[in-house]
């Protein structure tokens, strides 16, 4: 990638590129490495995830200046924490759009990796040769959830300590180790002053992990090279563009869209996503409703539908292991996602029944968010703006028809179904369309002549080997 | 590749573009780090404080106290005519940082200052009556020996200046404000 001659003509960039040569390694690869040249607004979201991690480091970092992580009580009863979470707000200057920016940002910053996984999803972004760029991803992912959390705790309020408490408890569905692991988090037998210090340190330190594996993350990028929405491979330089000037600018204006939507959220409706109740501090009481922040929900969810225990020949899994597992499950199938699809064709605009089985995924992953938000025993409902559309009842004897809980197995079982079942047996049976033979064809005109091309690919298998 | 930068059909238009598109950047990440350096400035709690009321009351001639704000200590000496008279009589001395006395009260009787020394800050003795005072009769810096007069002028050791006078206003004849004035 690096050339052997630095690229710069000033004597000082040359100089320094010259005993260090990094700045030739980023001009290189913003004006050499090849682009597939008809990448769509869906492939914004990388740049847009990544300039929202760099927003949440450079914020979280002036806020933990003014944070302290005491639960120590004031004489008003009030904890340290969210004390200084107030200071923030009110005495601090500008404190108040630093504290919204950060946790408006983090909810904008999992829309954007949300849009990016699903895009990889639709393209088959993670197939051959990408899985490693995929894995990478769901790590990202994971380390995300977990620094959400994390710093969602610290705020010390009603919802903060429900949040401590109940997840840390998931903790000890684990057989043997679980009550140790518990005792490790806490620092103690309970939600308190230990584990409110060691969330902050976490909190400071995750965020420069998950940086590093950003890095490798668009190392890895840089040498499989972009999908596109074709899914076509690269044939020749006519179907490339570089980054730079091409997807700067597609991508700044991209960012643009996206800053102006999340910024008018910060200045208009900074709480329009946060639970009300977090806004008090916390009496170590558990509220009757618990509920994480709306992009946990669907996790949340697959976690808590398990109400039953299963029986193996005697051995017993409780349902509380059983929600935790799938918890688990529910992120750990996404690292097998590359062997677990059969097909070749990479993208669903050629893929009609996957395409299907993909908006199913979408609609469970929405399904999954609402029955997480609700109560369990309940009938479960749709909230439209105009009231609840009612998709369960009561019956005469008191149960109830379609509650939240049944919503939520079965779609719980789409998600896993949709893995582990229709991935490997839509790739066998389904007939793909026809594949353009190139990036350019549909587009230019070829030499051979288009028609041609196009009839010569039309074979059952057309991904095998192009290249 | 279809084209690269340097082979545009309007090179021009692609230089206003980049030069433009970074100059907004520039100004945009010029306003956020304001914002940001801002949030590091004295809050408001902390900016606003700092200002105390000491009652002067019960304190004998030649004898003094240590106020304290947040951090910062006073001392406040009521002087007796001997140390004012001294205080005066040596305005003519040769002193590393000169200021006549008259200067550095509001009332002859009641010195007033920061104590902390202007050397490394370290708070000097002799505010109250049995404290040592050094070769001049006001205060003595343990630290590094410095001597300041009745009047907290540096006259002898390493500090480089007199010991500072804050800002302060009588608001009656036995109470004080210090950290503002009037």
């Amino acid at each position: 990638m690096a050339g052997s001659r630095s690229p710069f003509t000033n004597p000082l960039l040359k100089g320094f590129d010259e005993r260090l040569p990094i700045l030739r390694a980023v001009h290189y690869s913003m004006t050499q490495h090849a682009y597939p040249k008809n990448l769509n607004y869906w492939w914004n979201f990388g740049s847009i995830s990544g300039i929202m991690l760099l927003v949440m480091i450079v914020t979280g970092l002036f806020l933990a200046m003014h944070y302290k992580p005491s639960v120590q009580e004031d004489t008003y009863g009030i904890n340290q924490a969210f004390r200084s979470v107030e200071h923030i707000m009110r005495d601090v200057k500008g404190g108040m759009f630093l504290r919204y920016i950060h946790s408006v940002g983090a909810s904008f910053f999992f829309i954007a990796v949300i849009f990016h996984m699903f895009r990889s999803l639709y393209y088959g972004s993670y197939k051959a040769p990408r899985e490693l760029l995929w894995i990478l991803g769901c790590i990202i992912l994971i380390l995300m959830m977990a620094i959400a959390f994390l710093g969602y705790s610290l705020v010390w309020g009603v919802m903060s300590f429900a949040a401590a408490e109940v997840i840390t408890q998931v903790f000890t569905a684990i057989p043997v180790l679980g009550d140790d692991i518990l005792m490790l988090l806490r620092g103690g037998e309970d939600v308190d002053d230990a584990l409110l210090n060691r969330f902050f340190a976490l909190h400071f330190l995750l965020p420069f992990i998950l940086a590093g594996v950003v890095i490798l993350h668009i190392l890895t990028l840089q040498t499989v090279g972009s999908n596109n929405p074709l899914g076509v491979d690269i044939k020749s330089k006519k179907d490339t563009v570089s980054f730079h000037p091409y997807y700067t600018f597609k991508d700044i204006f991209g960012l643009s869209v996206f800053f102006t939507i999340y910024l008018a959220v910060v200045a208009w409706a900074p709480e329009r996503l946060a639970e009300a109740i977090n806004n008090q501090p916390t009496d170590y009481n558990l509220p009757s409703h618990i509920v994480p922040e709306w992009y946990l929900l669907p996790f949340y969810a697959i976690l808590k539908v398990f109400t039953w225990d299963l029986n193996i020949f005697g051995l017993v899994i409780t349902g509380k292991q059983l929600g935790a597992l799938a918890m688990g499950g529910s992120l750990g199938v996404l690292f097998l996602l590359p062997w677990l699809d059969t097909s070749p064709v990479r993208s669903a605009r050629f893929r009609p029944l996957y395409r299907l089985a993909f908006w199913g995924f979408v609609l469970t992953c929405v399904i999954l968010a609402l029955v997480g938000a609700q109560t369990s025993g309940e009938a479960f409902f749709i909230p439209t703006p105009f009231g609840r559309i009612p998709l369960g009842f009561e019956a005469e004897n008191g149960f109830v028809w379609g509650s939240t809980q049944q919503w939520g197995v079965l779609f719980m079982l789409y998600y896993f179904g949709f893995f582990i079942v229709l991935m490997p047996v839509l790739g066998l049976f389904e007939r793909t369309r026809t594949l353009p033979a190139s990036i350019s064809e549909p587009v230019l005109p070829s030499s051979q002549g288009a028609g041609a091309v196009a009839a010569a690919v039309a074979v059952a298998k057309p991904m095998a080997k192009a290249d | 590749m279809a084209d690269t930068p340097n082979d545009v059909a309007n090179p021009d238009r692609r230089n206003f573009l980049v030069l433009s598109t970074m100059t907004m950047a520039g100004i945009g990440a010029a306003a956020g780090g304001v914002g940001l350096i801002r949030t590091m400035t004295p809050t408001r709690d902390v900016a606003g404080g700092g200002v105390i009321e000491v009652s002067l009351e019960g304190i004998s001639e030649g004898s003094g106290i240590i106020a304290t704000a947040g951090r910062k200590k006073y001392s406040i000496r009521r002087r007796t005519a001997e140390e004012i008279a001294a205080a005066v009589a040596d305005d003519a001395s040769p002193m590393r940082d000169p200021q006549p006395d008259a200067d550095r009260v509001k009332r002859p009787e009641w010195l007033v200052l920061r104590l902390q020394c202007p050397h490394l800050g370290c708070p000097p003795q002799g505010t109250a009556a049995g404290e040592k005072r050094g070769e001049y009769g006001g205060y003595f810096c343990p630290c590094h020996n410095s001597q300041f007069d009745t009047s907290g002028r540096i006259r002898k050791g390493p500090s480089p200046a007199n010991l500072p006078v804050p800002k302060y206003f009588f608001a009656s004849d036995d109470m004080i404000v210090i950290g503002k004035e009037a």
